[in-house]
């Protein structure tokens, strides 16, 4: 729950705004204050899907428009009041934000931005075909309140202000849960996200049912307020771009972004067109487009974050310099560069579990195209193995893993984990059954802290934010990033980032862990402190399936090796066998090596 | 029977015409998406300024008293293109260059939220600023062909009809096209806007300069889409407003052909245009760009990489 601080403001806001709306009896003005909290409502609605979690509608004026029409179309066909449509009209964009969303989340970038560009017009051609050009709202004089029919302009103002009100507030309460930090972990890297074991398609689809439903609501109280719907008014494109302007230009992914927007360029707008729109006739739009071309070359993420910035540089100047912070030993490993090889661990339970196995993989297949990436692929993972798959570039070895954790479906083949087939799950399913992996190409959310990175992937395990915050400050700590927990992702170096992203792994309770090249681009010493990291894992019960090509590091690490070439299994067994096989360095070297190779 | 049979004729003959002239438009906004990856809101909105320019050309600059009310028109509408280039660079030099590029690794979301958000007040300046130049008062090239017809037929007591204007659109856009396909695969220019497509980072390692590949693309997009709207003004009043009503239709006719595709976008508008014109055989006329919407967005779902184009991820 958002804490009185951020709360202050908003009430403050809200207390300012209704007393200046009071204060005001010119009835044009008042329609202007009226419509600032209703575009507000409208940019915060787009904000809680496109903000934080990036992807851009272009569309919201389905939503809108719907909201509008349910109102406009319940009180003339069933005589029904607002006071029942307008939650009415929240269900309709709530399902169709939820219709429209599970198709659509299958796109990504730009083709998700085009398409939700697509739903509201074509239903504004249907919307036209069907005669309702231009649909008037009956005026009730026998029963205006119960009909949302105010002698008082000024009430549509309060009413607005409460709805941007409840609005805010319930952007606030998402912002600090699982569900924004869900979101934004989305908006980051996706992919990561998925691996982390976000549900990434139940949180998308819930933050645009919530996101339609808003715009609904407040589509529906739009058309109470101006009386009159038309396709255009409500479905038009530009009311979509009225949505991402305001939050566009008040500030991406913060609940002050579209109402900051709204309150600058609303009444600038109206104003414009009410003092020169009879001689120049798109003035407001000409001095519209000028500004937000203004505040986009000076400040592209918005208002709030230039300002936030600029605050935060002259409050903490000092804050910036700190960014060199000692590498700290890990806590417990007195590793020095006096101490470069790790000496092999001491295992001696593993002969007993020799049978134990928990993953499992038979024939697993994948082409793409012509080109048969992994072929026929199989082997057993037992408890608290560290398996080390090795082979030449291109030898398919990240596209096990990517099948392993269900980035890729298989052709075909069987992942048996703990005996059940997992193949061609969704990565946040294989998550869940204990699989936590890291990746060749790094993917941390670069602007969340360690710690945050890391609570992302704790919610698979946990129901409350604190017991994820509690998993994740253990998981941190394994690692030994405990230290600098607070700091953002993307200031980090590789090292603490390879090590964050196997804490993001830990914090899911995993069971098997997938590392992908987690040594590449560390430096020997580095390297050594990364090992030494997951040695005392594996110690503690682990089990590992481990990509790499420093062969130095691997033979001391794993207990036994998995050849690939060509994406399929040429050889499999322990390192002192695999290292002088013929087909390993054949595949490795080249033919010509064979023959100097010791046998 | 026959009747039905002239009418579907009939129709795909409009959607082949129309088509050609969509296809055009698409090449100018597939060339500046598929090079640069920028959302280009107001890419219509250029399109409206070119059928302007074409139209101040051709009536106050004097074409039409040196070429005459049948050649003038298209004199007019090619001399637009290069006119509309220049300004399109100057827009990429002034504005959009600043959040793209090279440029846009720094900003949030890879400078996507700057770049719409600028191509949308460009867009905003352009109709409403048109709308104090250029008044609201609808406007067209009008030529002599554009009420005339030559008749194929009839065979069969069939006969199709094709209007004079269209049909030489057509062929201006077929012929503009071959020439920017030449340019594309042989010249040099050519040469780097595709490396620059292609992998930008590559590109500027191989001492490409992006950001003027960038502006290249975007003037030479521009100046094409041009061409096309002043193409369709011979046939369709226009207004300033006008570019919103097509902006979709390009998007549509680029996912279609596959983004990065030159040649994919000119068939993923000329398939438009047929849906388009032979929705109307099946669909109220009112229902006809909802048809348009409906086949992007089943293309989107279906096959987002579109007829030509390929999409490739990596983890």
């Amino acid at each position: 729950m958002p804490g009185l601080r951020s709360l202050l403001p908003v009430i403050v806001f809200t207390l300012l705004y209704a007393a200046l709306s009071l204060s005001v009896s010119n009835s044009y003005y008042q329609l202007v204050l009226t419509l600032v909290p209703v575009w507000a409502v409208f940019g915060l609605s787009w904000n809680l899907l496109s903000g934080y979690t990036g992807l851009i509608s272009f569309g919201h004026a389905a939503f809108f428009g719907i909201g509008a029409y349910a109102v406009a179309l319940g009180q003339i066909y069933f005589d029904l009041s607002p006071w029942i449509l307008i939650p009415v009209a929240a269900m309709l964009g709530g399902l169709a934000g939820l219709l429209i969303g599970f198709p659509t989340f299958r796109l990504q970038g730009h083709y998700f931005a085009l398409a939700m560009l697509a739903y509201p017009l074509a239903i504004l051609y249907v919307f036209e075909w069907l005669g309702f050009q231009e649909i008037t709202l009956p005026i009730k004089r026998d029963n205006p309140i119960a009909y949302m029919q105010f002698g008082d302009p000024r009430i549509y103002t309060l009413l607005a202000l409460a709805m941007m009100l409840g609005t805010i507030l319930l952007t606030l309460r998402i912002e600090s849960s699982r569900f924004g930090m869900a979101l934004r972990a989305i908006k980051q890297n996706e992919a990561a996200a998925e691996a982390a074991g976000i549900n990434t398609l139940a949180w998308k689809l819930r933050a645009i049912v919530l996101s339609g439903a808003i715009a609904g609501a407040i589509g529906g109280f739009y058309a109470v307020v101006l009386l009159v719907v038309t396709p255009q008014s409500v479905f038009g494109m530009l009311v979509s771009a009225q949505a991402l302007t305001v939050a566009m230009f008040g500030g991406v992914g913060t609940v002050w972004g579209p109402v900051i927007g709204s309150v600058i360029l609303i009444p600038l707008a109206e104003t414009l067109n009410a003092e020169a729109g009879s001689f120049l006739p798109g003035i407001q739009g000409v001095i519209f487009g000028l500004a937000i071309i203004c505040v986009i070359l000076v400040a592209p993420e918005g208002l709030f974050w230039k300002f936030r910035d600029f605050w935060r540089k002259r409050s903490a100047p000092h804050a910036a310099v700190t960014t060199g912070l000692p590498d700290l030993p890990l806590p417990g490993l007195p590793l020095t560069a006096a101490d470069p090889a790790p000496p092999a661990r001491p295992r001696p339970e593993r002969s007993q579990m020799a049978d134990d196995v928990v993953l499992e993989v038979r024939n697993l297949s994948r082409a793409f195209g012509g080109l048969k990436a992994v072929r026929d692929v199989g082997f057993k993972l037992r408890r608290n193995e560290i398996l080390g798959i090795i082979g030449p570039n291109g030898a398919g070895k990240t596209t096990v893993f990517n099948l392993l954790n269900g980035f890729l479906r298989p052709d075909q083949g069987e992942i048996l984990i703990d005996g059940r087939n997992m193949s061609g799950r969704k990565p946040h399913e294989i998550c869940e059954t204990g699989i936590g992996r890291t990746f060749q190409i790094m993917r941390p959310f670069l602007r969340m802290s360690i710690a945050d990175n890391v609570v992302v992937g704790a919610y698979i395990r946990t129901r409350t934010d604190a017991e994820a915050r509690q998993l994740a400050a253990e998981a941190v700590a394994q690692v030994g990033l405990s230290d600098i927990s607070g700091r953002i992702a993307g200031e980090l170096t590789t090292k603490e980032l390879r090590l964050m992203e196997l804490a993001r792994a830990l914090a899911g309770q995993p069971r098997i862990l997938l590392l992908d090249e987690t040594l590449a681009g560390l430096g020997h010493d580095e390297a050594n402190e990364v090992v030494a990291v997951i040695q005392r894992l594996a110690s503690d019960g682990m089990t590992i399936a481990i990509i790499e090509h420093t062969m130095q590091a691997m033979v001391r690490l794993v207990d036994s090796f998995l050849v690939l070439d060509h994406g399929a299994v040429i050889v499999e067994g322990e390192p002192e066998v695999v290292t002088r096989d013929s087909r390993v360095i054949e595949a490795y070297l080249g033919k010509k090596w064979v023959a100097h190779a010791p046998h | 029977m026959t009747q039905a049979l002239e009418g579907f004729l009939q129709a795909l003959t409009a959607g082949l015409l129309i088509g050609a002239i969509y296809g055009l438009m698409c090449v100018g906004l597939g060339l500046i998406f598929g090079v640069m990856r920028v959302i280009n809101f107001a890419h219509g909105d250029f399109m409206m300024l070119g059928m302007y320019a074409a139209f101040y050309l051709f009536t106050a600059l004097g074409i039409q008293t040196t070429f005459g009310n049948a050649v003038g028109p298209f004199v007019a509408i090619l001399l637009a293109g290069p006119v509309l280039a220049v300004f399109g660079y100057a827009v990429h030099l002034a504005l959009i260059s600043r959040v793209s590029g090279t440029r846009s690794s720094s900003l949030e979301g890879d400078g996507h939220y700057a770049q719409l958000i600028l191509t949308l007040g460009i867009a905003l300046i352009l109709q409403n600023g048109g709308l104090i130049v250029f008044g609201s008062v609808l406007a067209s090239i009008r030529t002599p062909l554009s009420s005339s017809a030559w008749e194929l037929g009839p065979y069969f007591d069939i006969s199709v009809f094709i209007n004079k204007a269209r049909g030489i659109d057509a062929i201006v856009s077929f012929v503009t096209m071959a020439l920017l396909t030449l340019l594309i695969t042989r010249s040099r220019v050519g040469k780097s806007l595709r490396a620059a497509a292609d992998n930008p980072t590559a590109a500027t390692y191989m001492g490409i300069d992006v950001d003027r590949a960038h502006r290249v693309a975007f003037a030479l997009g521009t100046g094409i889409t041009a061409i096309a709207g002043g193409l369709l003004a011979t046939n369709y009043p226009f207004h300033p407003f006008v570019g919103v009503e097509y902006v979709i239709v390009m998007y549509a006719g680029v996912v279609l052909g596959g983004m990065g595709s030159i040649i994919g976008a000119f068939w993923g508008g000329m398939t438009i245009g047929l849906v388009q014109q032979m929705s109307t055989l099946v669909l109220p006329t009112q229902l006809q760009n909802a048809a348009i919407f409906v086949v992007f967005l089943l293309i989107i779902f279906f096959r987002p990489q579109g007829f030509f184009g390929r999409m490739v991820e990596r983890t």
